[in-house]
């Protein structure tokens, strides 16, 4: 809401700065997110008096206008359709700086002939001033404005831009931010007059009112201006408007919107003779009924809309918008003023649902007074007699069924104490409620009895108040302490602690850790997951995604790691490995998804050399898996690799990854019709991904000390030919399961001319120990004997010769 | 005497260029120097000789002596000398790089994430995490933000495709404050926890708006807990992160699961308070949003409000993190690009 400072002064005086003001009023919760001023630039421009319109000697559209700035008198060409003698105008000297009409830009007044005529300056639009984009003819001064005196001077204005929160829809108003300021400052606050003489015949018996819904309509107020003449609102009232954002429309409208940024309730004028038979119904809108709106949209009206009716049909949509039909124009002459109060969530939910969002549902859905329609609509007519000649009929129609109570909150000392962590002297404490509007009673010896002024929908329990005392005294008041007391039992939290410390592994490692969208597309998850996967698992969509990118919460993390890859492997051919951890969501039914702890790692390019060159082979399967192997000693998880297939990976080229025959995830090179759907073409891409939640039970803890034995170890190599397809890893397991065996460790993998076809040779490097004694040659050699007998029955192996 | 003293002195000295190490010189130093050199020895050897025998030959193998002491100590220096010119030769360029060895980082938001949540354990908090796709009921519900709520509107939502009962029950959270609840519901006072975690926001992104962010929430309650120890807590929090010469200050705000409810912000460090863009020319910056946990919800967990107070805080990490490195796109973070990462 826009706050203009002159408006304001009219219910408060302000006494500080307006800088300092708004940090005030920020501080203490209303925020003032910018203070804008203008008329700062406005040097050179003047109040001036049209003394003398005459035709232009040589331009039918273009007219003289002679313009007194006090002392001295300016001709000028002007081309505006609304200038006329006797009026006040901003003039404009040769000089002056000024937005552009044409081209938006400012630009500085130059003398100029226009058709053959001087132009000593210009009379100003509110375009050429910067104050709106209107520049369809001059802006006209209010009558009582100041010939010769600096247009900011008279018209510049500070403004104070609010952010105001949800719980405080009375400060959506002038007389709101001037009880908030007379809080603050300790000034007093100006109420508008109300009070208006009634020479009308009585409203009754002409309007009928008829809340058929209560619970959507606590209060409905109407009352009825006879004779009006429409016309433009004074100036004074437009320049209030246009300084606060409203357009000024004609003075019946300009009254009603006046009053709502005055008091914050919003009302509502109808052309009474439209109303058929003088009824007013409050109900919920029936099936099929539609309205046209004021804003000219036909809406088809939902069963539960609360709507303005008259005897037969709907004619405004409560609290949000009126309708065409019985719309103010220039023929209206008797007016039908509603000022009510209506349930804030159904006025939220119509609006919504209709995407109609207006200044009085934006108040409305807040929850406002129900005592405010009363006195908005005698403000309202108040202005409307005086400005816009009509007679106010007698009395109001006031339909309040269930009055208000008042909100009365007891607050002990002691709470507040113990809240703020200090204390306060009970004089300040009622010192601030009193000036914020409440009526506050200490009852000795430890009790303040709190009367919640009506606008205060926001305050209903003791916390509230003592959040109303700290505000206002401030929180700078308060004193900074630590907090003390017993500490809760820590309880571990493994899962968090796996994911930490495999980050952390995997970029000591040389990744980069990358954090990427949860929400991805069905086309990128389409690229890594067989169709079957995503038919029999479809992942969870999003209903209102920002865009189809993303729109499901992705099940894994692939599509998104080779995604990003892709976008860093444009730059750059050296290697690059990316990492994440985050979580991926396996749907399950009528539940929340399941959230699986996931890593994820992408590998491609090269190995720098000394030079940071990348050399050498490019990064494919066991460069990824060397990442897992590191990760899993470090772990203490012994981890095992068996060839498997998976769609996103290249067959003979990829590995289960299991612990204890459990599968944990996969790790492989990517398929090359995968790489290419990411654009990954140059060089292979190696990938793994590993399901964390499968792999927490494995993780060791704490890990027990092995004493190493004292006694010398024996070693020796055993180069074995074996079928080309055993795995290296069941002939190592051999190896390392033979009593005396300290370890195997394989260093060379051969196959070629030395071996016969379909074998390869494959040496180890045997470590023998025994824990008690110094091994002998015969207890080795009998220990190899046995290791080679049941290679060759198990696997058909022969030691290489 | 089975040698003359110029025999003594052509060996010694033709034997004294061949020592080339310590080793030898020291050698050499033993056997025509040491107490059974063959010098030594004549010189032990004088008094058996006839006085005016005695005089002169003592003399000359004195001065043989002092002759052969001299040129070890030249021979000596030569050596070292020698050893600096070698090592000399064989210098290296300090100044080339080692070989690469591979780099990988932890993300920048993972970095600051871990700063913080490591102040807060150093409190006594404790970190726990909630789920990220979450019911209605936690992430608005029961934080006293009902549907067809005005303050709904502080936090647009992503909302899963599920509905029950006409309505949607499920939703992309917006805040970790859920965890608020869920924690409460779980474990009985004292509580001292901090959740990060992944939040989303029906949001369009810009410099400064992320639909994604990583948030962190806090959470204390026990007896006696004030908005002072809130004010304190927050205070230590802004100092660790963001230096101790750095001044906090304390604003009302509002959140429907709080009262009183507060922001904090601390002294904008770009303008020193002068005024910027990065503070909006108000000198401050916003941090977070904090206050005391509303006490309808600390009965609607089952704990009495009239024994028990807390306290709570939600930020948002990126910020940050934003602030702390000078980043001034939100939307880099989430870029990964490795020419950003790599900087960190």
């Amino acid at each position: 809401m826009r706050v203009p400072l002159k408006w304001l002064s009219e219910y408060v005086d302000l006494t500080l700065d307006p800088v300092e003001l708004a940090r005030r009023l920020t501080i203490a919760g209303a925020e003032v997110g910018e203070v804008i001023t203008t008329g700062g630039d406005w040097s050179g421009v003047t109040v001036g008096r049209v003394v003398d319109v005459s035709r232009h000697p040589s331009a039918d559209r273009l007219v003289l206008a002679t313009v007194d700035v006090g002392g001295e008198q300016h001709t000028v060409v002007c081309g505006a359709p609304n200038v006329a003698a006797g009026q006040k105008v901003p003039f404009a000297r040769v000089g002056a700086t000024l937005i552009d009409g044409h081209t938006g830009k400012p630009t500085v007044l130059k003398p100029a002939v226009i058709r053959g005529v001087e132009s000593a300056g210009m009379v100003c639009s509110e375009k050429e001033l910067g104050l709106s984009d209107y520049h369809e003819g001059i802006l006209v001064l209010a009558d009582d404005a100041p010939v010769g005196v600096p247009l900011s001077a008279y018209l510049g204005e500070t403004v104070f831009d609010m952010d105001l929160t949800p719980n405080r829809p009375d400060l959506l108003s002038m007389v709101g931010i001037a009880r908030e300021v007379a809080a603050l400052t300790g000034a007093p606050v100006r109420e508008p007059s109300v009070q208006y003489a009634a020479r009308g015949k009585p409203i009754k018996g002409r309007v009928e009112v008829e809340i058929a819904d209560p619970d959507l309509c606590p209060r409905y107020v109407a009352a009825l201006i006879e004779g009006v003449k429409i016309g433009d609102s004074p100036p004074w009232m437009q320049e209030r408007l246009t300084a606060a954002g409203l357009r000024p429309i004609n003075n019946v409208v300009d009254v009603t919107n006046y009053v709502m940024l005055e008091l914050g309730q919003p009302l509502h004028a109808f052309d009474f003779t439209r109303l058929r038979k003088g009824r007013i119904v409050i109900r919920r809108a029936r099936p099929g009924e539609t309205l046209l709106l004021l804003d000219g949209t036909e809406q088809k009206l939902r069963e539960g809309m609360l709507v303005i009716a008259d005897a037969e049909v709907p004619v405004a949509l409560a609290g949000v918008m009126g309708g065409r039909d019985s719309e103010i124009d220039e023929k209206t002459s008797t007016v039908l003023l509603e000022s009510a109060n209506f349930n804030g969530p159904s006025i939220r939910r119509t609006a919504a649902a209709l995407k109609v969002r207006t200044d009085a549902s934006l108040r409305f859905e807040k929850g406002l007074s129900p005592e405010l329609p009363a006195i908005a609509a005698q403000r309202a007519v108040k202005l409307m007699v005086e400005l816009c000649g009509g007679k106010a009929a007698e009395g109001i129609i006031d339909v309040y069924p269930q009055r208000r109570k008042d909100v009365r909150v007891t607050l002990t000392q002691e709470r507040l104490h113990k809240l703020l962590g200090r204390e306060l002297p009970t004089a300040e404490v009622r010192q601030v409620l009193n000036r914020l509007g409440f009526t506050c009673r200490w009852t000795p010896p430890n009790r303040y009895v709190v009367r919640v002024p009506h606008w205060r929908t926001d305050v209903a329990i003791a916390d509230d108040v003592v959040e109303e005392v700290a505000r206002v005294i401030g929180y700078d008041q308060l004193p900074t302490t630590r907090l003390r007391g017993q500490l809760p039992e820590a309880t571990p939290q493994p899962r968090r602690t796996l994911r930490s410390k495999v980050a952390e592994l995997l970029a000591a490692a040389g990744m980069q850790e990358v954090i990427t969208y949860s929400l991805t597309s069905l086309e990128a998850l389409a690229k890594v997951l067989p169709p079957e996967e995503l038919a029999i698992h479809p992942p969870l969509r999003v209903a209102n995604p920002l865009s189809q990118e993303h729109e499901y919460a992705r099940t894994t993390l692939r599509a998104s790691l080779l995604r990003t890859l892709a976008e860093n492997v444009r730059h750059r051919v050296d290697l690059t490995a990316l990492f994440e951890t985050a979580r991926v969501y396996l749907p399950r039914p009528d539940d929340l998804p399941e959230e699986m702890e996931t890593v994820g790692a992408v590998i491609t390019g090269r190995a720098p050399d000394r030079w940071g060159v990348p050399s050498g082979e490019p990064a494919a399967f066991y460069e990824a898996k060397a990442f897992l192997e590191l990760l899993f000693d470090r772990l203490g998880v012994p981890a095992e690799y068996s060839a498997d297939t998976d769609y996103a990976f290249l067959p003979g080229r990829t590995a289960a990854v299991a612990v204890d025959g459990q599968r944990v995830g996969v790790v492989g090179q990517v398929h090359p019709r995968v790489a290419a759907q990411f654009e990954l073409e140059a060089s292979p891409v190696a990938m793994f991904e590993l399901n964390l939640d499968a792999l927490l039970p494995y993780v060791a803890g704490v890990r027990h000390y092995q004493p190493f034995a004292p006694y010398p170890t024996v070693e020796e190599d055993m180069a074995l030919i074996v079928d080309k397809d055993t795995p290296a890893a069941r002939v190592r397991a051999l190896i390392q399961q033979a009593p005396l065996v300290r370890s195997a460790r394989l260093f060379d993998v051969y196959s070629g001319p030395q071996v016969p076809s379909g074998k390869k040779s494959l040496a180890f490097s045997v470590s023998y120990q025994a824990p008690d004694h110094t091994l002998t040659d015969e207890e080795v050699a009998r220990q190899r004997e046995r290791i080679l007998a049941r290679l060759r029955q198990e696997l058909g192996a022969e030691l290489r010769g | 005497m089975s040698e003359s003293l110029s025999e003594i002195e052509s060996r010694a000295l033709r034997e004294l260029v061949a020592a080339s190490g310590d080793e030898a010189l020291e050698a050499w130093r033993v056997a025509h120097l040491g107490r059974r050199s063959p010098l030594t020895l004549l010189l032990r050897g004088l008094a058996a000789l006839p006085l005016d025998e005695r005089k002169s030959v003592g003399a000359a193998a004195n001065r043989l002596k002092q002759r052969l002491e001299s040129a070890f100590e030249a021979r000596k220096e030569e050596l070292a000398h020698s050893l600096t010119e070698a090592l000399a030769a064989d210098r290296i360029d300090v100044t080339l790089p080692g070989p690469p060895l591979p780099a990988g980082r932890l993300h920048p938001t993972t970095q600051t994430l871990r700063d913080v949540l490591d102040c807060f354990v150093s409190m006594g908090f404790q970190v726990v995490e909630g789920p990220e796709v979450e019911w209605d009921r936690y992430n608005f519900e029961a934080l006293r933000i009902p549907r067809d709520h005005p303050a709904r509107d502080m936090w647009d939502t992503l909302w899963i495709d599920y509905e029950r009962d006409g309505e949607r029950p499920m939703l992309l959270r917006t805040h970790t404050s859920p965890m608020q609840v869920r924690v409460m519901e779980q474990t009985e006072p004292p509580i001292r926890v901090v959740v990060p975690g992944r939040c989303y926001r029906y949001e369009a992104t810009d410099p400064t708006h992320e639909w994604m962010m990583v948030q962190v929430e806090g959470l204390a309650v026990d007896e006696g807990i004030s908005l002072s120890d809130l004010k304190g807590t927050l205070t230590d929090f802004a100092h660790r992160i963001f230096g101790p010469e750095r001044r906090t200050a304390f604003r009302c705000d509002y959140f429907p699961f709080v009262e009183p409810g507060m922001e904090l912000r601390i002294d904008c460090f770009l303008c020193g308070g002068e005024g910027c863009r990065t503070c909006s020319r108000t000198g401050w910056i916003e941090i977070l949003g904090a206050g005391m946990v509303h006490p309808e919800i600390l009965q609607s967990v089952g704990y009495d409000p009239e024994r028990y107070t807390g306290l709570a805080f939600g930020m948002g990490i990126e910020r940050i993190a934003m602030l702390r490195h000078g980043i001034e796109d939100i939307r880099l973070l989430y870029a990964n690009d490795l020419r950003f990462l790599a900087q960190f």
